[in-house]
Parts: C-alpha cells; sequence; structure tokens
C-alpha cells in the first residue's frame, strides 16, 4: 500500500465523493493523472470512499481504453489507423515508430519509457495521419512518426454558410467578449417554453448526430414528462470515423454550444447540463472549461442553469444515448432497453434532451434569425444548413458549412475535386455507419429526403472518398475492425456478429474468400441490422452490405486489388 | 383489464402489461429464449426471441415488449428464422454448449450449422476451480448475465462477480481477478442455479463428471469435518 501515495489520491477525489457512483469516471480519469495507471491497491480505495462494490468497479476499469489496470509507459502513443488515416500512411507510421522504440503495438518498451498503440479515429481526419500523445492532437503526421511539436489542431472551415461557422475561421476559441451577448437566449428567455418548442418545431430542425429526430419534439417530450429534476445533455462524444465537426465547433465556439443548451433548458425547465466529452477529446477541456466560466460570470449559467463536463473514457458506444447516461452514472457504457426513451427515463431516470453539438449551435441560430427563415434555408424537408468533414483523397479536407440541397457533386467540387486528378471510386457517407455513394450517384441531392430514397444516408455528416487507386477490401476490414472493438458486448447479434462480421472481412482483404463468405456476411449483417440492442448492432453491417451491392467484384474469389 | 392482438394468426385476448413472450404462451405459440428466466430482470439481450411486428422496422424482443391492442405479431417470419438461426450459429461457433440442452435443442429446431464460421476466435478460457463449492468454466459462459444479475439487485447484493473486457471478449469476473474465497461471495449459489450452460458447476457434480469416486470426494472433505475436543 505504501508504494502508491494514497493521500494524494484522496484529495484528488474528495470532491467527486457526493456524487457517489456518478463519480467514479471522475476519479478514475484522477487517479490516472497520478499513477498514470489503476493499481489494484488504488482502485480498492474508490471502491472504498465511493462506495461502489469491488467487481463493479472492476468491470468500469475493463470496458474503458483509456483506463489501464496494468503499469504503461510514461508516454502513450495512439497512432489512428482506421480508413482515413490509413489512406495517409498511418500503418507505416506505426511501424516505423514501434521499430523506433523497440516495441510492438500495443506494448510498452522494456525501460517503460512509452505505450505505442493502435487508435481508432481521434476525429483529426481532415488533418491525418493524426495521432494522440499524452492526449495532445499530432497531426499530419511525417512518415517518420515523430510530430515536431504538439499544438491545437488546426482546421480548415469552408462552405457559402456560416450560421454555425462564423467564428471557426480563425483557428482560435472565441472569448466572450467576441462572441458578444447571448442575444438569442435573451429572446428565447423573454417567450414562454411552449412557445419556445413551438419555434423549434416550425425551424424544422432535426438532430445532427445521425439520428435525425425532430428536436421539437424531443424538447416537447421532455417539457411534458412529469418531474422537477430534468437535463440537458451535450453529446460531444464524436467518435463516428470520418467526423470531426463536433471538434471544431468545440474548439472555436463554446459559446454557441453553450446558449443553446440554455435555451433548451428554458424550454424543458431543466436546472443542471452536462457536456459529455469523449476522452480523446481532453486538450479540449481548459477552453471549455473556460468559456463556462466566463458563462458563469455573465451570469447566463446560474443557479437556474449550470453546466458540468464530463470526459468519456474511450468507447465509441457512449455516443449512444442511454449508453452516455450510463457512462455520467458511473458504469459501464451499456445501452439500455428503449422504451422508455430519454424525455420521460434518461438521465438518473430522470427527463432528459440529449442532443448532438451541432444541432445544439442551431438553436441561437434559430432564435437570431428566426424559424420562419431558418425554414427558408435548405430544402422543405431539410431545412437549414448543414456541417460535411470532407476527407480522404479530396484535394481540400475539412469542414464545409452549406444549405441542404446541394448535390453530391457540387460539394465535392466546393472541396477541390480528387487530389492529384484521379478518378473517384467511392464516397463514403455517414462514416463507418454509413454507406457507399458510387460514381453514378453524384448528382443526388444532399437531403434527408433524397439520401433516403437512394438508400443512402447522411449520418453525421462524413463525406469520405476514395480515388480509383484505392482497395476497398482493406477500407471493408478496418470498418469490420472498428465494430469489433467497439461493440459493447451486451446483445448477441452485435458482440457475435461484429467479431465474425471482421473475420470475413480480414480474409478478403488478405485476397482469402471462402465459398460462402458472401451469404455468411448477408446473413451476419441483416440479424444485426434486424435484431441488435442499439443503433451500433444496427449499423454495423450499413457499409459492408452497401458495398455488397455496390462492389460485387470486392467479393470475387479471384479478386486482385484493382 | 385486456388488450386484444394477433400472433401468428391467433386471436387472442391477455391481461394489460403481459409481454409477447407471456402472450404467446397463452395461445400455445413457442418462442424461444437463452437470457430469459423468470427470477432475473429480463435485458433482451439474446435476441433469440425476437418477432416480426406490424408497422416496426426492426425485429422485437418478445420477453420485454408488452402486448398492445391490435398489434400484429409473427413470430416464424423469415426475418425471425434469419436472426434466430444465425445468432446460434454464431454462438455454436464461438463457445462449447455441451452442457447446454435447451440451447442445443434450438441449434437443432432452427437448422443452425456447427460449422458455419471457420477460422473463427472462440472464447476459449482454462477452468477456474479455486473454492469447495463450484468450478467455473468460461469456456461454456453464454453470457446470459443471469449470474451477474443474481449476485447483485436481483437477489443477494452480494456483488462479486462483474465483468471484464468489452464486445466478444467480455468475460464474467471478480475484481481483479481475485479468487472466488477473496471476493465478496457467500457461496450461496444462486449463480449455480440460474447458469444455462453448465459454466458454474456445483464442485460435486463436476468432480463426478470427472471420474472421481464419492469416496474419493469424502476423503477431500472429511479433514473438514473433523470438531476439536476440548482439553480436560
Amino acid at each position: 500500500m505504501a508504494e502508491f501515495d494514497i493521500p494524494l489520491l484522496k484529495s484528488a477525489i474528495r470532491q467527486f465523493l457526493p456524487l457517489g457512483r456518478s463519480g467514479l469516471l471522475p476519479s478514475l480519469h484522477a487517479a490516472q493523472n497520478i499513477y498514470g495507471w489503476i493499481p489494484r491497491e488504488v482502485a480498492s480505495e474508490i471502491a472504498s470512499e465511493l462506495k461502489i462494490p469491488l467487481a463493479d468497479l472492476h468491470g468500469v476499469i475493463e470496458f474503458y481504453n483509456l483506463f489501464y489496470n496494468k503499469p504503461v509507459g510514461k508516454k502513450i502513443v495512439r497512432v489512428c489507423t482506421d480508413p482515413v488515416c490509413a489512406l495517409k500512411g498511418s500503418d507505416q507510421i506505426l511501424k516505423h515508430f514501434c521499430a523506433a522504440n523497440q516495441t510492438n503495438p500495443g506494448q510498452t518498451n522494456f525501460d517503460k519509457s512509452i505505450t505505442i498503440e493502435h487508435s481508432t479515429c481521434l476525429g483529426l481526419c481532415d488533418l491525418a495521419p493524426a495521432a494522440t500523445i499524452n492526449n495532445m492532437a499530432a497531426t499530419n503526421l511525417p512518415q517518420t512518426g515523430e510530430p515536431d511539436t504538439l499544438s491545437m489542431p488546426v482546421s480548415q472551415v469552408y462552405g457559402s454558410h456560416n450560421l454555425l461557422t462564423r467564428h471557426c475561421a480563425g483557428n482560435k476559441s472565441t472569448t466572450l467578449i467576441e462572441y458578444g451577448t447571448y442575444a438569442a437566449l435573451q429572446r428565447a428567455l423573454l417567450m414562454r417554453p411552449d412557445a419556445v418548442i413551438n419555434e423549434v418545431k416550425v425551424s424544422g430542425l432535426v438532430g445532427r448526430g445521425g439520428a435525425a429526430f425532430p428536436t421539437g419534439v424531443k424538447l416537447e417530450g421532455a417539457y411534458t414528462a412529469e418531474g422537477t429534476q430534468k437535463y440537458i445533455i451535450c453529446n460531444a462524444d464524436e467518435s463516428e470515423p470520418g467526423t470531426f465537426k463536433d471538434r471544431i465547433l468545440l474548439a472555436y465556439d463554446p459559446h454557441l454550444i453553450i446558449e443553446g443548451m440554455c435555451i433548451a433548458a428554458h424550454a424543458i425547465g431543466a436546472n443542471k447540463g452536462y457536456i459529455f466529452l469523449r476522452g480523446e477529446y481532453s486538450y479540449l477541456l481548459p477552453g471549455l472549461e473556460l468559456a463556462l466560466s466566463e458563462a458563469r460570470e455573465a451570469g447566463y449559467l446560474n443557479n437556474k442553469f449550470d453546466v458540468e463536463i464530463r470526459l468519456g473514457a474511450g468507447a465509441y458506444i457512449c455516443g449512444e444515448e442511454t449508453a452516455l447516461f450510463e457512462a455520467i452514472e458511473g458504469k459501464r457504457g451499456l445501452p439500455r432497453i428503449k422504451p422508455p426513451f430519454p424525455t420521460t427515463s434518461g438521465l438518473f431516470g430522470a427527463p432528459t434532451v440529449i442532443n448532438n453539438v451541432e444541432t445544439l449551435c442551431n438553436l441561437p441560430v434559430i432564435f437570431e434569425i428566426g424559424a420562419e427563415a431558418y425554414h427558408k434555408i435548405g430544402t422543405e424537408k431539410s431545412p437549414g444548413s448543414k456541417l460535411f468533414c470532407l476527407s480522404g483523397d479530396i484535394a481540400r479536407p475539412g469542414l464545409y458549412e452549406i444549405p441542404f440541397g446541394h448535390t453530391l457533386r457540387e460539394l465535392l467540387h466546393m472541396a477541390g475535386g480528387l487530389i492529384n486528378g484521379r478518378s473517384l471510386q467511392a464516397v463514403l457517407l455517414g462514416g463507418a455507419a454509413g454507406t457507399f455513394a458510387t460514381s453514378a450517384q453524384l448528382d443526388i441531392r444532399l437531403t434527408f429526403e433524397d439520401l433516403r430514397k437512394a438508400g443512402l444516408s447522411i449520418g453525421s455528416g462524413v463525406v469520405m472518398v476514395f480515388d480509383d487507386t484505392r482497395d476497398l477490401r482493406d477500407t471493408l476490414k478496418r470498418l469490420g475492425q472498428f465494430f469489433a472493438h467497439e461493440s459493447c458486448g451486451k446483445c448477441y447479434p452485435c458482440q457475435l456478429g461484429t467479431q465474425r462480421q471482421k473475420e470475413i472481412l480480414e480474409r478478403i482483404a488478405d485476397g482469402k474468400i471462402e465459398p460462402g463468405d458472401t451469404e455468411r456476411l448477408k446473413d451476419i449483417g441483416w440479424t444485426m441490422t434486424d435484431a441488435s440492442l442499439c443503433g451500433l448492432g444496427q449499423t454495423a453491417a450499413a457499409a459492408v452490405i452497401s458495398a455488397l451491392d455496390n462492389f460485387p467484384h470486392l467479393f470475387l474469389a479471384d479478386n486482385s486489388a484493382n | 383489464m385486456e388488450v386484444t392482438l394477433t400472433i401468428d394468426g391467433n386471436t387472442i385476448s391477455v391481461p394489460t402489461g403481459s409481454t409477447i413472450l407471456e402472450a404467446s404462451q397463452v395461445c400455445g405459440i413457442s418462442i424461444p429464449t437463452i437470457c430469459f428466466h423468470t427470477a432475473t430482470t429480463s435485458n433482451a439481450l439474446c435476441r433469440i426471441c425476437v418477432v416480426e411486428i406490424a408497422g416496426q422496422r426492426l425485429l422485437q424482443p418478445a420477453c420485454i415488449v408488452k402486448a398492445a391492442e391490435g398489434m400484429q405479431i409473427q413470430t416464424k417470419s423469415e426475418r425471425v428464422f434469419r436472426a434466430r438461426r444465425t445468432i446460434l450459429e454464431m454462438l455454436i461457433s464461438s463457445v462449447d454448449l455441451s452442457d447446454a440442452p435447451e440451447i442445443l435443442a434450438l441449434v437443432e429446431e432452427y437448422g443452425a450449422a456447427s460449422d458455419r464460421f471457420s477460422n473463427a476466435i472462440r472464447r476459449e478460457i482454462p477452468i477456474l476451480d479455486d473454492n469447495p463449492m463450484y468450478i467455473r468454466d468460461y469456456s461454456k459462459c453464454v453470457l446470459c448475465w443471469r449470474c451477474v444479475q443474481v449476485c447483485a439487485e436481483d437477489a443477494q447484493y452480494t456483488y462479486a462477480i462483474n465483468f471484464s473486457g468489452r464486445g466478444f471478449l467480455t468475460q464474467i469476473a471478480t475484481f481483479f481477478d481475485s479468487t472466488m474465497p477473496a471476493s465478496t461471495c457467500v457461496f450461496c449459489g444462486q449463480c449455480v442455479a440460474v447458469c444455462p450452460s453448465g459454466a458454474l458447476k456445483n464442485k460435486r457434480e463436476f468432480l463426478l463428471e470427472q471420474g472421481v469416486t464419492p469416496d474419493q470426494i469424502s476423503t477431500m472433505n472429511s479433514g473438514r469435518k473433523k470438531r476439536k475436543t476440548k482439553p480436560e
């Protein structure tokens, strides 16, 4: 016991004790910041202080990628090897880095100075190849792997509209003075909650995280729900491969997000809000905390409504709303059965509105220009502007804010077309959970209704571009590895299906497809789609099924790379 | 109060609040289950009980979805059969079902091929034999959660076991893999009683299966049965 400074731990977690079980993730983060990992004695102490069963605490540490219950190196390097970074050579960078440090991926070197790991998407796709080094972002990595300096990622923001991205062009966080006043909130506060909700309904705003649920209806559900304790949650767990729009909003315009949360809080009568920030974005914490304290000083956050940040610990599944609640409550991030829905029973069982970062940012825009003016942007069924994340073999990767209704061809043209004059093979729309569009589908309008008719998806707004030199079997393999890595393991279709799907995709990428493999992929894929408990399993085969339909040549026995 | 619904063409009325699984039992329709147990909270995680409900895009678990007025349910549609058969094929390719006769019966019933998935990683873990009451053979564990639940709020509130890992590599585990005697386990036997696949087995039963004779088992225990006699 004397080996670990327990008094240091006790003082670090003292502030979390009143939270009980909900204080677990913050306490584990604090412990890891002190010791570099979570030794048994430390875990035992946390369990005792927070009054949590030991086995439960063990289960939580084991669930999350970023918590270690074995010693790790002083430096932890996570190199992304998901599709976009892989296109830019991250496999070679990882190999080179490991060789230079005499270790292997997933291992710690002999003097425990460094641990190097594969990582899933870090939300830095426009700056690929990317990694984090001791939780700091390292982007545009050279082939040797060593970045020159570590600094805040600098993303490019484009597009014809800047309703959402008005403060994102300067590559630095916007202070409250630069932001101005929360004028939209002040307008909303003069309206009754039901009038606020009606305005959001009239605007036609739907969720921007991928599920596209009408925001006004969600607010109304929580508003009418019974209970005096209600919550607003900002889902900042952005982890969909190819997505980085929320990172940019969080980094450059935190007040837009906070103002949106305040408007939503007024609409439903919430007194408490949380920003659940993915663990791999911990470098954004100082900027967010500063913005929150500015908002408190100005009185926008007060004893009627205040916001707390909770840091995730590495689990894509925690982007699923009910799994996110579990994480805040200090448990393994396992999705809940729905119904009940969050608007009636959400965080701590209370009525909760949980929205994506971009969705919340639309609220101040709506109350600034008015719902009718907002609805005139975009199309009738898809109003407003959308943030699209362009990455891969595109000349100008970055964030594009455009109104709904542009075609995919127009968007690719805005982004400079394919790099090096190559031709297009495929576009993955929506991320790992998305679908492939072919060059025959470039004139489809980017709206919910047009894409749905074509069997495609907007998802979170990912537009991942693959030129004609790319081996899509390698891409599918990585998507399969992603889902197997991120499956929570609760329901059988996904727990088993993502693993089996991965194995088949790996051998296909190796050129070793077996008779019956396409039928297996279809059976697994449709079983996961039809019978999984949550959206992760339900979309884990979307890209594969889309590839089976659009690129059957990838699944032929004698297929060589291209 | 009652609700009227149709299951596989049969129109029945059941008490309000009945699940589809309960309703199916009323009209003698058999819906398979694995993780479901009358004594544990239903988590709808095996998904083998999924049925097709008119108007719902996705298949729904019968063990928790409540029967509603006018519901039209198909328990034997193509989509349902494909899901059930595939789940069974994936399960049998992952764990040892030799001690799970009810699940093996389902494998037979749904025509699930035990060799559908080749080069498939199995969950194979050495048997944990660390106490005199029961063994843990997690190569047989189907992750139905029943043992974790009865050790927690469903029965004992002892919290000796939880999970390690995530996804396919999830396992039942104690705190930092301590032995059962070093955990909070009180050897109540509830977990053994609810295990559907023989992953948790009474030690005596296990020894008898291994060919150890009853006499040999007595000898193992006899040391503990001696009472201390007070010195005169």
